[in-house]
């Protein structure tokens, strides 16, 4: 993984649970549905996260943890391998 | 008649506790390993429940609600952020790489994983020294808490040194007889309870009042500023900080970071991490609200009474529900603090016993003594911390109090190590030494101030702790028993 992508990854991350506070609602008191409106983004992020984490963990676990090699192994095997395939043709 | 259903109700529990030890005892293999960490074979539910409840002390039950019911339920967002979101991150960025390490070279500490690269014993006493600092106090805390609110539960019936010495006790029975895998059943158990519980409290005393709606109109003529979001207590520095100091000291408490190396695989790991934020949610949203809503409700308690450390839980449970729901919801906190002190017992003593004892006195010790010695030092590690509860020395109260920022300073350069090949031995050994001794001097030197700017020291030492690792790493150079590759390659996911 170059740094860029390293970086990405971590403001990424760090948005992300600054977000779990709506800044954009300070001072806001608007009720829906029997509770502050800024509760109820909190609610959601949190589900989201859940959802969001999920992914993460389907798709990209490993990220800067695992050897890029590994994690990729499959894909980019198989990309050689074709490569190869079609030099001997 | 209501005291004679409290007491036997939370003995109940105690025992209930106590034969789910007896059972775990059975699968129990007697080493280290298997004493510590189940052998690392914990599965989703188990290893999602047992962090849950060990995370959650009484805190949750109590200071948690006071605070909504004082300032607003704006505590929601900052245990959400700090547990939710913070925590479950740093699960995958230090757990996930702490676990494939222990997989592969058998760690059973932070202490041992660090010592190991930096090929340094001194490192690996200090990280274990600093944390059982931290930690002595916190469980002496959870002691006095516990102590505290069975003599108010039973009106002094059961005073105070013979309510945490019975607590103490069962804690040491089933924690010498069963180890972490007793624990862990345990804290499923506690885990569940309270989210069950916790809901059921909620939703009765809503029925009660007539739903969201209502609560929240008596609580905007109460207390209407407690609805918009903000205020002069919860500030962003304040609500910032406060989030990533526990979020990252959490990851740091010995019991927590243990846990980072029980999973009995990848996919455990996975499952666990994307349901954890709900899972918090679940508990966090009943328990606040209810703090919060309690503000607007036609009840006898006086906010004067709460800021002056009553608890509103018990007091507004009383005011809606029979007594023998308001019992088992103070046995559910009585749950919470269990789950968490008996934990702290066993990776306090798996701290002393795996690097200070073995390294320091005794390095070619069995792992079957390990198993014994292990044992006795859960003992001695209660009993001292209960000895030290009977007189709650103003010193180590303070020390427990700031035990969460104290763990938060080793979290930065403990990163760092794990991320970046040129950390040195000189670079990690000051970060942490220096970070914890500027957050030291902020508890306990007047001259040191406890926040700058709104921002707290523990925030402000963390940085300095990133900054003294980097930049010691940077001007020198690594000595010659360290092994930098251990954290880099390698590292297979099966």
């Amino acid at each position: 993984m170059d740094s860029l992508e390293r970086v990405g990854w971590v403001v990424g991350a760090a948005l992300f649970c600054l977000l779990g506070v709506p800044w954009f609602l300070w001072g806001d008191d608007t009720i829906v549905a029997g509770l502050p409106l800024w509760v109820w983004w909190h609610v959601g992020w949190l589900i989201l996260a859940s959802a969001l984490f999920w992914l993460f963990a389907q798709r990209h676990w490993g990220v800067g943890i695992e050897p890029e090699t590994d994690r990729d192994s499959t894909a980019s095997e198989g990309d050689a391998f074709r490569t190869d395939g079609g030099g001997a043709q | 008649m209501s005291l004679e259903l409290q007491v036997g109700i939370i003995v109940g529990y105690l025992v209930l506790a106590l034969v789910i030890g007896l059972l775990a005892y059975r699968l129990t293999e007697r080493t280290a390993e298997d004493f510590y960490l189940a052998s690392r074979t914990v599965g989703t539910i188990v290893l999602l429940f047992t962090t849950f409840a060990t995370l959650l002390s009484a805190f949750t039950f109590f200071a948690g609600p006071n605070l909504a019911y004082l300032h607003g339920p704006e505590w929601l967002l900052v245990m959400g952020v700090m547990d939710g979101l913070i925590f479950a991150i740093l699960w995958y960025v230090i757990g996930y790489k702490q676990w494939l390490l222990g997989q592969q070279r058998d760690y059973v500490t932070l202490g041992e994983m660090l010592g190991d690269r930096f090929g340094s014993r001194r490192l690996r006493g200090l990280v274990a020294g600093f944390s059982l600092l931290w930690l002595f106090p916190y469980v002496m805390l959870q002691q006095v808490g516990a102590g505290t609110a069975l003599e108010a539960l039973t009106e002094g019936a059961i005073p105070f040194a013979a309510g945490a010495g019975l607590i103490t006790v069962f804690m040491i029975l089933y924690v010498v007889i069963a180890g972490f895998r007793g624990i862990a059943w345990t804290d499923t158990l506690q885990g569940a309870f309270m989210l069950v519980t916790t809901w059921v409290a909620l939703a009765w005393v809503l029925a009660i009042v007539g739903g969201p709606s209502a609560a929240t109109g008596t609580l905007q003529a109460a207390a209407g500023e407690h609805l918009a979001l903000g205020s002069d207590y919860y500030t962003p520095q304040f609500m910032l900080s406060t989030a990533i100091t526990i979020g990252f000291g959490v990851a740091m408490f010995p019991q927590v970071n243990q846990r980072f190396f029980v999973a009995g695989s990848k996919e455990v790991l996975k499952r666990s991490f994307a349901l954890w934020p709900i899972l918090c949610l679940l508990l966090f949203l009943p328990a606040f609200m209810l703090g919060a809503w309690a503000r607007g409700l036609e009840t006898g308690i006086d906010p004067v009474a709460i800021q002056e450390g009553g608890n509103v839980l018990p007091l507004i449970l009383a005011e809606f529900t029979p007594t023998w729901f308001a019992a088992l919801v103070i046995a559910g906190a009585m749950a919470a603090m269990m789950s968490s002190s008996d934990s702290m017992l066993l990776s306090g003593s798996s701290y002393f016993t795996r690097d200070l004892y073995r390294p320091y006195v005794d390095a070619s010790i069995t792992d079957r003594r390990e198993d014994l010695i292990a044992r006795i030092g859960v003992v001695v590690f209660a009993l001292a911390t209960f000895g030290a509860s009977l007189y709650n020395p103003a010193t180590l109260f303070e020390l427990g109090d700031a035990a969460f920022s104290g763990f938060a300073q080793l979290a930065l350069p403990v990163i760092v190590a794990l991320y970046w090949r040129e950390t040195t031995r000189a670079g990690i050994t000051v970060g942490i030494v220096g970070s914890q001794v500027f957050y030291l001097s902020s508890v306990f030197l007047p001259m040191v101030p406890r926040a700058f700017g709104g921002w707290s020291a523990g925030l402000l030492g963390m940085g300095l702790g990133l900054l003294l690792t980097v930049g010691v790493s940077w001007l020198t150079a690594s000595a010659p028993a360290e092994e930098q590759a251990i954290y880099f390659e390698g590292l297979e996911a099966d």
